[in-house]
């Protein structure tokens, strides 16, 4: 979609540029551009409006109409304003100043509250808390159960009384045995219930005045269309919602779902759901949303999780031997070890701009098993066959294939893969002296992390053509002059992320 | 329910009806109306109008398509009265979801032949409500019922279909937690045909669409349905939350590669979203739509109908809504 957007605005400032002058009109076709984004997105209509509003008194500047590139200049200011309004700072859960602290989960039915309960506590008890998990929800069939062996999977302790006793009661109850055997906090799952429903948001009212509960979070789909601001916002006029979390981001909603309720309602998002297993909540980082929402895929995420994977000296040792042609399988086998320890590789690709949507489109997929594959030829080898794979003749070839369990196709196919990726590799280390990178996604991971030579080049080469008919096309990031700007600022960022935590 | 009332029922609707729902779901039905009521036809009333239509969910091209059409209309046929306009674009609307209701396939429902429904969806879109909902629609229509319960894998999903199997006498066909959902539809197979129930209705797991693996999965319970019956499964429902903005129109894509959906329900459609995003996907992949779930109970649902569906909800042509 951010290819999309910047292709659009590109085409309307070039079709500006022959004219020589930008005039205010001119900024108002491509800001038609950035509002249709912003609505494929599911930012609500109103949210839009004054959204854009807002940008195009700060997009009329001088600056932006003089300025070489500038569709650039826009998207730069949009992502701005978005990070500004979906508030530039994380706000942290409130405890209450008593123990102990009572945190609401509520939501429509089907946005994930149940899961997100066990998730929190989770979360919390790594951060050394004590949770009790409490099952309110005595309406869906089959909800208690589904909290119990939640918490029997994970060993979080939960607290029900089955599906006769009222929810209010259950929740006093619960804090009743919290204080008597020191849990804190209490994480209360609600059932889902319609905002218009009065008798069900009544049943809120009445937990929230028993017990004063320090967080009442809204758990919202990321899918959510137009309709979420009407939802929150009644559900904030009923109780005071104390923060949001959002759910479901390990699909390719944009999520502008939470940009609407943030800035319509004002409460923080304060955690983000990434997937069914207990540990995928994150923290939430606006600046990573706005990059979503415009669809400009999370660079801040990938590059985050790689250094969290992979260290400095093995990154720098590792750039020197791409650079020096030295390259063999063994790095290989180490960076795609690197690679695993981040997560599924789909997951991956879908935070580059570009990749996740250029795989739909063209219909790619990318298995996790693929990885295995590899790792299995290249594991069957000798340590000798992969510093030096030029030795590896037929019979070695009828050896590894035997031996990874897969055929000699296979193992051919990685070889000649491998070659032409340290073609590439060399290529790209006479360029490298000659003078800045190029763009795409080589330019995006380069600067001393090893992924580089998995850029489009490497990752293309070796697993793409393996995995997929086609592979992963190398064009979209390339194609793109505007994504080469984005490059230093996301990696400066990165580094301020990393000086805030320390 | 208000709505419901619009739909052919099985059933008689529920008369618990809260004022404050009345009152709100009133509001938005009317929007439109009263938009062509206090305009004349002009730019401001299109722009109008393109508001609230994106504000439904349709998506910037479903609306930009609905406007195009009703302005040609309007120019050709020197449209003046709004009343006029008004039913013009009711009737692009009705046209737009009629067209994909064309495709929808004939069901053959057979005496003791088991008519094969694959329910899937993304997670939490109320694939479990909706299947003890059709459950009972069959029922009432004398057709016998068993379930499946392939959601495997997330907690407690095989009890709570059990639970709707219980209320509804419905023999469930389960595994335990974890087991391989292919391995449980193998079974749902063999049962409903040595028992010869006239309706398998099989609920899978929550999944989403940019799961390589698990849409794979679909495509495996797919052949395992296949290799009883190559003609099964004969309806292969995508089960779409009304409150789904334009990712609805992704999953209906993605959902219909890996498991060939046949048709489109509508779940809780019971709250103030009025499920625009049908109108995307009738536009865009010609889906019919088939059933829309109108709230918690057992009995709220209904078949789909491009005339009181679109009347319903944009237009408020009830007095009484």
């Amino acid at each position: 979609m951010f290819e999309a957007l910047t292709d659009r605005l590109t085409d309307v400032f070039q079709r500006i540029g022959r004219k020589g002058r930008l005039t205010e009109q001119d900024v108002d076709e491509a800001l038609r551009e950035v509002r249709r984004a912003l609505l494929e997105a599911d930012v609500n209509y109103r949210v839009v409006k004054d959204f854009i509003a807002a940008v195009r008194e700060q997009a009329i500047g001088e600056d932006v109409l003089r300025s070489l590139t500038p569709a650039q200049q826009v998207i730069s200011i949009v992502h701005k304003e978005l990070v500004r309004v979906l508030g530039s700072e994380r706000v942290p859960l409130s405890w209450a100043p008593q123990p102990p602290t009572v945190i609401l989960l509520v939501g429509l039915q089907g946005s994930g509250k149940t899961t997100q309960v066990a998730k929190l506590g989770q979360y919390l008890r790594k951060e050394g808390r004590q949770p009790l998990l409490v099952a309110a929800d005595i309406y869906r069939p089959a909800a208690v159960e589904q909290l119990r062996t939640l918490g029997r999977q994970h060993d979080l302790p939960v607290y029900d009384e089955g599906t006769q006793a009222k929810p209010v009661d259950i929740v006093k109850h619960a804090i009743q045995l919290a204080r008597e055997r020191r849990y804190d906090p209490l994480i209360v799952d609600t059932a889902g219930r319609l905002q218009i429903d009065e008798r069900m948001m009544r049943e809120l009212e009445e937990i929230k005045a028993a017990v004063r509960p320090a967080e009442i979070l809204l758990v919202a789909d990321a899918m959510t269309g137009q309709e979420a601001v009407s939802v929150a916002e009644e559900f904030h006029r009923r109780l005071e919602l104390t923060g949001l979390i959002l759910t479901k981001m390990d699909g390719d909603a944009r999520g502008g779902a939470a940009l609407s309720i943030r800035s319509v309602v004002g409460v923080p998002i304060k955690f983000i759901g990434t997937g069914e297993r207990v540990d995928a909540l994150e923290p939430f980082y606006p600046e990573r949303l706005a990059t979503r929402i415009l669809g400009m895929g999370d660079v801040l995420s990938l590059i985050e999780k790689a250094q969290q994977q992979i260290s400095q000296e093995e990154s720098e040792r590792l750039q020197e031997k791409v650079l020096a042609g030295t390259f063999n399988l063994e790095d290989f086998l180490n960076q795609l070890q690197q690679i695993k320890r981040m997560g599924p590789l789909t997951q991956l690709l879908e935070l580059l701009p570009g990749v996740g949507q250029a795989l739909r489109q063209q219909q790619l997929q990318v298995s996790d098993d693929e990885y295995k594959h590899i790792e299995a030829i290249i594991l069957s080898m000798t340590p000798e066959e992969r510093r030096h794979p030029d030795i590896i003749n037929f019979s070695r070839r009828r050896r590894i294939a035997r031996g990874s369990g897969t055929s000699m196709a296979e193992v051919n196919q990685l070889l000649s893969q491998f070659k032409q990726m340290q073609r590439m590799m060399a290529q790209l280390g006479e360029m490298a002296g000659i003078g800045r990178r190029r763009g795409g996604l080589r330019g995006l991971l380069g600067g001393g992390n090893p992924l580089a030579g998995l850029g489009d080049g490497g990752l293309n080469a070796l697993l793409g053509q393996r995995m997929v008919p086609g592979g992963i096309p190398p064009g979209p990031p390339a194609r793109h002059p505007a994504t080469q700007g984005a490059k230093p600022k996301a990696g400066k960022k990165v580094k301020k992320h990393k000086k805030k935590r320390q | 329910m208000i709505f419901s009332r619009f739909f052919r029922r099985q059933t008689q609707p529920e008369p618990k009806l809260e004022a404050g729902l009345k009152k709100s779901r009133r509001g938005v039905f009317r929007e439109i109306a009263a938009l062509f009521e206090r305009s004349e036809v002009n730019e401001k009333l299109f722009d109008d109008l393109e508001a609230l239509l994106i504000q439904a969910d349709l998506g910037v091209e479903t609306t930009l398509a609905l406007l195009d059409n009703l302005r040609q209309r309007v120019r050709r046929e020197g449209i003046k009265d709004p009343a006029e306009a008004r039913e013009a674009l009711r009737d692009e609307m009705v046209t737009l979801l009629e067209e994909a209701t064309r495709h929808r396939t004939v069901k053959i429902y057979q005496r003791g032949v088991p008519f094969v429904t694959l329910v899937v969806g993304v997670n939490g879109t109320g694939k479990t409500t909706t299947i003890a909902k059709l459950a009972r629609y069959h029922q009432n229509q004398g057709r016998s019922v068993m379930l499946v319960a392939a959601d495997t894998f997330r907690a407690a999903a095989i009890d709570q279909l059990k639970v709707w199997g219980e209320r509804l006498g419905v023999p469930v066909i389960s595994h335990a937690p974890g087991a391989d959902p292919g391995a449980v539809v193998f079974d749902g197979m063999q049962a409903a045909f040595n028992r010869g129930v006239d309706i398998l209705l099989i609920d899978t797991a929550g999944r989403l669409h940019t799961k390589y693996n698990l849409m794979e999965e679909l495509k495996k319970i797919r052949r395992v349905i296949q290799r009883h019956v190559p003609e099964a499964p004969q309806e292969v429902l995508l089960v779409i939350d009304a409150t789904t903005g334009q990712n609805g129109l992704v999953q209906a894509r993605m959902f219909t590669e890996a498991a060939g959906v046949t048709d489109i329900a509508i779940a809780k459609l019971d709250g103030t979203a009025k499920g625009g995003i049908a109108f995307a996907i009738a536009r865009e992949l010609g889906t019919p739509i088939s059933y829309v779930g109108t709230g918690e109970n057992v009995t709220d649902l209904a078949e789909f109908d491009p005339e009181t569906y679109v009347d319903a909800l944009f237009f408020g042509d009830d007095e009484e809504a």
